[in-house]
């Protein structure tokens, strides 16, 4: 028995000498969010880094939606068994910054494994959300997105619109929207994804308006919503209006109005730039992308948008040795080339997160043969970065949106006015910051 | 007359009950115990500070309006399910008691929506009922209802309501033609007899005697409207618009395993457990006295 036993291991070895040398390999295990073609992407580059080289073998696991992966993390670290990697959605960075010993900020894996990461090498709207307030980079920039206006230029141009030039101001998308309210383009003018990060945080960032004190929270946990000022309250009560009027249709919290835009039901859609794939397979008109509009009475010059999508947090458990941090570096240094991050940029409507990735993609002529492509990142880029537009820091950050879009819904059906919804939001926002606080101080 | 076995020591006997026991420590008491003590702590998302901290918990969640309102909410929601569920279920039932051709069909085909997961009846609700691209959505538009149970808390509500009590309707339906079967043809036959048809021989006769039945089913259907609708609503609203369809559980799960409040969540599922446990006290003493009566 024994003997045929090591015959058969003997033979194995001798027959396969991969498989034999696979065990030695550092076995990094990543778990991420994207389903479906994002999900194949993402095994893609895992498959290209084990090809690259002979040490680490990433495998990639698909945890569900964000909120998901970010409670199976925390479960799993809670239980000693946390993943290498994890991708974690931008509003968790703010959980994940108070993790603590749960996890090794970038920096640090870079100080122990002496592999090198430039913060500078990331697009200034990219790298501030994912970084310390001194600059260092807590995070890797991974998949990063901005919101945009997709518009249907065949409703355009039935509704007697220039179908080349969208509305820039809100006060022209409210002139559009009641033109192709009247000419019937469609069965509703306007929709909009995400609600709350494209009509308000995205509205607050470019036009320099305070979200929250601290710096949105850059600066200190003790963090107050400031959502109930005026330019706010105007921006609601447009809302509010277009929806009375029959302009804007609300359609649901986060994604849940993804597909009013590409179904055609709305002539104008908001969602994020990464939205581009679906909508180019599933429209079946001809479509443009266009900046986020503004209001030049809040603010005349715009600055840059702010991102939406994730970053790879490093994750602790006990037992890991340095060999599968020094993994991790590696794997996360190959996702940060400049030529990966264009393939993938390229393939999936992301924005590219590092500089180098985005003059590739323009040496490739990429941005020639898919025009608009690159309004995303000119938008990004758009304006110097203030303590207003480097992005957010709130703890339970998905939370606070999900109390904005309660009060959001309570006043478009008519069960108060925007000062009350926004007054409301910050009350009880507030009150999670404080437990956050509370919490995270010990 | 009575038999009993006698065990001689205790080992015999105390591995008999061990199996059960240690189902109930590791599947009741350990994680139960465990909500207790958070319920009294606060403690950060990866539980790396935890602060005992009393009664504060508890304290936040019956000063908290949205709570109470929650708690308000869940009892109309019930009410609503256990009602429609339960008096369709017994309509059908009564029906499908009668002698009809092809009876058996009927049954088996009432019966069926209880094999049905809670996710996938929501996903055909969803079908039925979507703003967008639902059927009855679009007759409902056709008559000039403006439907969008995505924005409109009351028809959110609506739309739960059906969709979970409709699952339930098989289940109410196979106890309640199970206790009309058992009611003796005798009393019925009696009942016609002295001249009770229809509504009359209902109220009368057979009402009265599924008695047991309906207590029974009450009660169940109170702690599946309760506990068991969460996959519905979850798939279906997840809670919204603006809350109109949190119920306690969809809450308990949005502060716990969403929001990562693990302490407020905590105390919230005490106050369930509490419920739970009144509830089925009740049970026991009501049905307990009917038995020895």
């Amino acid at each position: 028995m024994k003997r045929r036993t090591l015959l058969a291991t003997t033979a194995a070895a001798a027959s396969l000498p991969a498989a034999a040398f696979a065990q030695a390999k550092t076995k990094i295990v990543w778990w991420h969010a994207m389903g479906g073609a994002l999900g194949e992407e993402v095994n893609r580059i895992a498959k290209e880094f084990n090809a690259s080289q002979g040490e680490v073998e990433v495998e990639a696991v698909f945890k569900g939606t964000y909120p998901e992966t970010l409670t199976a993390a925390i479960a799993a670290w809670r239980a000693g068994q946390a993943p290498h990697l994890v991708q974690m959605f931008e509003v968790g960075t703010g959980s994940m910054l108070a993790a603590g010993p749960a996890v090794k900020q970038v920096w640090q894996l870079s100080q122990e494994t002496g592999i090198e990461f430039d913060p500078k090498a990331y697009l200034g709207g990219v790298r501030g959300y994912y970084s310390l307030p001194d600059g260092r980079l807590a995070s890797l920039p991974f998949n990063s997105s901005t919101s945009v206006m997709w518009y249907n230029k065949d409703a355009f141009e039935k509704a007697g619109l220039d179908p080349e030039k969208p509305p820039a101001t809100w006060n022209d998308v409210i002139a559009a929207c009641r033109t192709l309210k009247a000419k019937a383009a469609t069965p509703v003018p306007m929709g909009s994804a995400w609600p709350i990060w494209i009509q308000f945080e995205q509205f607050a960032a470019m036009h320099d308006l305070v979200f929250a004190t601290k710096a949105n929270g850059f600066e200190g946990l003790d963090t107050e919503l400031k959502v109930n000022a005026p330019p706010f309250v105007k921006q609601m009560q447009r809302l509010l209006d277009m929806s009375k009027e029959g302009l804007f249709k609300y359609a649901g919290r986060d994604n849940a109005a993804d597909a009013i835009f590409p179904s055609g039901e709305a002539a104008i859609g908001f969602n994020s730039s990464a939205a581009r794939a679906a909508v180019a397979r599933d429209a079946k008109f001809r479509w443009g992308e266009a900046l986020l509009p503004i209001d030049p009475e809040v603010n005349a010059k715009p600055l840059n948008s702010i991102i939406g999508g994730a970053s790879l947090w490093t994750m602790t458990a006990p037992n890991r040795t340095p060999a599968e941090y020094k993994g991790c570096a590696q794997f996360l240094k190959f996702i940060g080339r400049s030529d990966n991050d264009a393939v993938w940029h390229q393939h999936t409507g992301y924005v590219p997160v590092t500089l180098a990735g985005y003059e590739l993609s323009k040496k490739q002529g990429y941005y020639e043969k898919t025009p608009g492509a690159d309004l995303p990142i000119m938008q990004l880029t758009r304006g110097e970065i203030t303590a207003n537009s480097r992005g957010f820091r709130l703890g339970r950050m998905a939370e606070l949106r999900n109390i904005f879009s309660e009060e959001l819904e309570k006043a478009l059906q008519g069960q108060q006015g925007a000062q009350a919804a926004l007054d409301a939001t910050v009350t009880r926002g507030n009150r999670v910051l404080r437990e956050f606080e509370k919490a995270t101080k010990g | 007359m009575e038999r009993r076995t006698f065990f001689g020591g205790w080992a015999l006997p105390a591995a008999f009950v061990l199996p059960q026991l240690l189902l109930t420590i590791f599947f009741f008491l350990w994680p139960a115990g465990a909500a207790i003590y958070g319920s009294l702590t606060r403690q950060d998302a990866f539980g790396l500070k935890t602060q005992f901290i009393g009664l504060e918990n508890f304290e936040d969640l019956f000063t908290d309006p949205l709570y109470v309102e929650s708690m308000g909410r869940t009892l109309g929601f019930c009410v609503a399910v256990t009602l429609i569920s339960m008096s369709v279920a017994l309509l059908l039932a009564v029906f499908a008691d009668r002698e009809i051709a092809g009876r058996g069909i009927y049954r088996t085909l009432l019966i069926w929506p209880y094999a049905v997961a809670p996710a996938v009846a929501a996903i055909l609700w969803i079908l039925l009922l979507h703003p967008q691209i639902g059927m009855i959505s679009h007759g409902l538009k056709a008559i000039g209802v403006a439907w969008d149970y995505k924005i409109n808390g009351t028809q959110a509500m609506l739309v739960v309501i059906l969709a979970s009590a409709w699952k339930q309707v098989s289940y109410n339906f196979i106890f309640f033609l199970a206790g009309l079967q058992s009611i003796p043809r005798s009393v019925i036959e009696a009942a016609r007899m002295d001249g009770a048809r229809g509504w009359r021989q209902f109220r009368t006769i057979l009402f009265p005697l599924l008695a047991p039945t309906t207590f029974f089913l009450l009660v169940v259907n109170l702690v599946y409207s309760a506990f068991d609708t969460f996959g519905t609503i979850q798939a279906m609203t997840q809670g919204g618009p603006a809350k109109s369809t949190e119920t306690l559980v969809v809450k308990v799960y949005r502060d716990g395993v969403v929001n990562l409040d693990l302490g407020g969540s905590s105390a919230q599922s005490v106050v369930l457990m509490a419920g739970i446990i009144a509830l089925t006290i009740m049970q026991f003493r009501f049905l307990g006295k009917r038995d020895k009566t």
